[in-house]
């Protein structure tokens, strides 16, 4: 089975699913489909921002076959085969289409960046990336997914690569399926009484007793502060 | 409107503007406070940003024009403002910043509070340059003390000469990457303490709250837990009942009378866009250092030609702003750490004054440093280059695939990083000006800006990399990024980045090189006092917040009194 068909919207359920394209050929990557990213936000904006967000989600940049192509090379750098989702249950083609409007000068380099792309699969395997076999694209990306290739011929498609890597990682790691597959835990009250000690131990670091003395005593956070004449704290 | 006589006409409610606001109608005087943005505040669900998750944000908290320093920063204004443009004289690169809100600049600082010490008000007794203020520390301790218990800033009394002690709260305990970089301190002769940040660690009244350690100052405190102007001196004074509260009100001009006293200011309304004023019978200018210069010298009239204040030629003169550089490390020994809620306060636990007082260098004045790092929320920009540390450890960077979920773990707060911030020495020929020809919006003309640094603050800037890369690797670091040199100006700054501008109405005894007194007070107008970092004689090391506050409360005093007197 194409694992694309296990894709679906398996992670992000309240989250309306994605367009589907297809391009008539069988077990092609233009099967894949994505979870659809919001399209409207509240989150403390003033009017002039609310105006600006509002115009570039009423632009459309990319051509469908940008899109596909986006959503077949993210899938391929972080895929969906993993408990925590991949780049396209994280919605990575809205996220990079919405980010291109937002910071024009990634436009060109990915725009151009698809058509080196599909060039060199068009020479390489006589078709462009999406429509080339599974296998052949994960050739074509072991070609262009590593830095330290010197070749000059494939500089432009490593740097769009390098592009597209980041968009997903950073695409995917801001959302809540990246949280949870990092382990993030803060953004939320708490009270910070220093590092834990069993970190401690495993860095080989203490805390100074001097310095502590300095530190908040987080049970007497809630009693109001008073000082004697020379600054010393006495509540 | 209403022909009431105001007391005082404060314009600006920043730092200064605030803590004017709050002192004068404390005193029960009529105050009307202008101020060029809108209304703010943190606690409205409306304008919150506070503790919200990257996602609710479509371009996860990346930063556009609105917003420079990122979509969830509580910043309104920024380098470049719609409708309010700046010039620049020959090759000048200076960078203005602009608040355009209740609060001003200090809704999204970095709560980073420093008392100026002994030798930051006489500077030119150590190096004979620029000249001493007419104050010393003595004059302005009593006030820092004030505004340490009025509003709480966290710290330790270390008995330091030149980073005097107050009256602290205690200090958050230093998170792992700060140990490190104690250690590493520690090994190099460098001293480290807890840092001085205006953050409430324990309760200091029954309005705010204390923090609670999501490490978003930056964002601006729902429970007022941190310091701004609006939340902390603002709406106290309103509540008082004293206060007529002026928002989107952009000042053009104080406006005087034939013996060159103020009578009040006119101003745009910038939603009708138009003018309207204010009488009042004293005016306390606190726009920031550069704007409170353009308004005095967009007023200009038959006994203040030059503009208001300005007889001596010296608004706008000595401008000056931070030197600043940074670097970073990769922490080996940070690898695959544990992962655990280090959020902490916003920003540093722990800091380097300046500790070369006495060393012999090839230049004068000194800077602190301010360390950086930690297990912080992935937003824009997270997960860039996600495996180039491989480089270090022999593994191969690049590639695709679950393997990359590995490394981003694998590196996950594994950064080190230092900023330096240090004094500039004040140059009579950095300064802003009107503009001959350029005009706002509003048909108000516009600052230009002419300022260079000095081989002072470039010789600085190159100690400060020699700092950076000992520290950095005596924490167990392995640079990031290579070393700024002379062809960069040694990662030196730009003038005005470091968003510390002072100096453009510098305070003194002699009218003819200064263009206040010791109080704020012009020279050439005696009912117009400036409360915002203009009248620096020069800057310390040291953030200008708490200065601006400690000399905006002392000017209040020296008001009232005047004012009791009859002399205003």
């Amino acid at each position: 089975m194409d694992r694309r068909e296990t894709l679906k919207t398996l992670f992000l359920a309240p989250l309306a699913g994605g367009i589907i394209a297809r391009s008539g050929q069988a077990k092609s990557a233009s099967d894949v489909s994505w979870t659809a990213l919001p399209t409207s936000y509240s989150y403390g904006r003033t009017e002039a921002e609310q105006q600006r967000d509002a115009t570039l989600f009423a632009e459309s940049y990319f051509r469908e076959h940008e899109l596909l192509t986006i959503a077949v090379l993210c899938d391929i750098i972080l895929p969906s085969n993993h408990p925590n989702g991949g780049a396209l249950d994280a919605g990575l083609p809205d996220f990079v289409e919405f980010m291109v409007k937002d910071r024009s000068r990634y436009k060109l380099p990915i725009r151009g960046g698809i058509a080196w792309l599909d060039n060199y699969a068009i020479e390489k395997f006589a078709a462009d990336f999406i429509t080339v076999s599974e296998p052949q694209r994960l050739a074509i990306c072991d070609d262009i997914a590593y830095p330290d290739m010197e070749d000059a011929e494939l500089q432009p498609g490593i740097s769009f690569f390098s592009l597209m890597r980041n968009f997903t990682m950073t695409g995917y790691y801001t959302t809540e399926l990246g949280l949870k597959d990092l382990g993030y835990v803060g953004n939320t009250p708490n009270v910070w009484d220093g590092v834990p000690e069993r970190v401690l131990q495993q860095h080989g670091k203490q805390y100074d007793a001097q310095w502590l003395s300095k530190c908040v005593d987080q049970s007497r956070k809630e009693i109001i502060a008073e000082w004697d004449d020379d600054g010393n704290l006495t509540s | 409107m209403a022909e009431q006589e105001y007391d005082v006409i404060i314009i600006g409610s920043g730092a200064g503007g605030g803590m004017a606001t709050h002192q004068l109608a404390n005193a029960g005087l009529k105050v009307a406070l202008v101020e060029a943005g809108a209304y703010y505040d943190p606690a409205d669900e409306e304008q919150r940003t506070q503790l919200r998750y990257p996602w609710e944000s479509p371009r996860r908290g990346a930063s556009t024009r609105l917003r420079p320093f990122g979509d969830y920063n509580s910043c309104i204004g920024g380098w470049e403002l719609d409708g309010e443009p700046y010039t620049m004289k020959d090759d000048t690169d200076f960078m203005w910043w602009r608040g355009r809100m209740l609060g001003g600049r200090t809704n999204h600082w970095g709560r980073i509070s420093l008392r100026f010490g002994p030798l930051d008000f006489k500077r030119k007794d150590s190096d004979g340059l620029g000249d001493n203020w007419p104050i010393g520390y003595e004059d302005i301790k009593p006030y820092y003390d004030k505004v340490d218990k009025l509003i709480g800033v966290y710290g330790s009394n270390e008995g330091l000469y030149n980073d005097p002690d107050g009256f602290f709260l205690p200090a958050p305990k230093p998170r792992l990457h700060e140990l490190y970089y104690i250690d590493g301190a520690k090994k190099s002769g460098v001293p480290v303490y807890p840092a001085r940040k205006s953050i409430l660690t324990k309760r200091i009244n029954n309005d705010r709250g204390v923090c609670f350690y999501c490490s978003q100052c930056s964002r601006a405190c729902g429970i007022h837990a941190d310091f701004s102007s609006g939340t902390v001196l603002i709406y106290p004074a309103i509540r008082g009942g004293q206060v007529d509260l002026y928002t989107n009100s952009m000042v053009r001009e104080i406006i005087t009378d034939e013996e060159g006293l103020a009578t009040g200011v006119s101003y745009i309304n910038k939603e009708d866009r138009l003018e309207y004023q204010l009488k009042g019978r004293s005016v306390v200018l606190a726009a920031s250092a550069c704007s409170s210069a353009r308004i005095l010298l967009n007023s200009r009239s038959a006994q203040h030609s030059n503009g208001l204040g300005n007889n001596s030629d010296h608004v706008g003169r000595y401008l000056h702003d931070s030197t600043g550089a940074s670097r970073a490390a990769f922490l080996p020994e940070l690898m695959d750490r544990e992962i655990y809620n280090e959020d902490g306060v916003g920003g540093m636990h722990v800091y380097t004054p300046w500790w070369l007082e006495d060393a012999k260098l090839d230049f004068t004045r000194g800077y602190h440093l301010e360390i950086g790092g930690g297990m912080g929320m992935p937003s824009y920009g997270f997960g860039f280059a996600v495996n180039q540390y491989n480089d270090f450890i022999g593994e191969r960077v690049g590639g695709y695939g679950n393997q990359l979920r590995d490394d981003i773990r694998k590196f996950y707060g594994s950064r080190l990083s230092i900023a330096c911030r240090g004094e500039s020495v004040p140059q009579y020929t950095n300064r802003c000006e009107l503009d001959p020809t350029v005009v706002d919006e509003w048909g108000i003309p516009v600052l230009r800006f002419d300022y260079h640094w000095t081989e002072h603050e470039i010789n600085q800037a190159r100690h400060m990399q020699d700092t950076m890369e000992e520290l950095l690797e005596a924490s167990g670091g392995i640079l990031l990024g290579s070393k700024a040199g002379a062809d960069r100006d040694y990662g030196l700054t730009k003038p005005g980045e470091i968003i510390h501008e002072v100096g453009t109405t510098r305070m003194g005894t002699d009218p003819a090189t200064s263009v206040t007194n010791e109080f704020g007070q012009l020279h050439d107008a005696s009912n117009v006092f400036i409360a915002d970092a203009g009248p620096f004689v020069s800057q310390a090391d040291k953030n200008p917040t708490w200065t601006i506050m400690a000399l905006a409360w002392r000017q209040s005093d020296y008001l009232i009194e005047q004012m009791t007197q009859g002399n205003l």
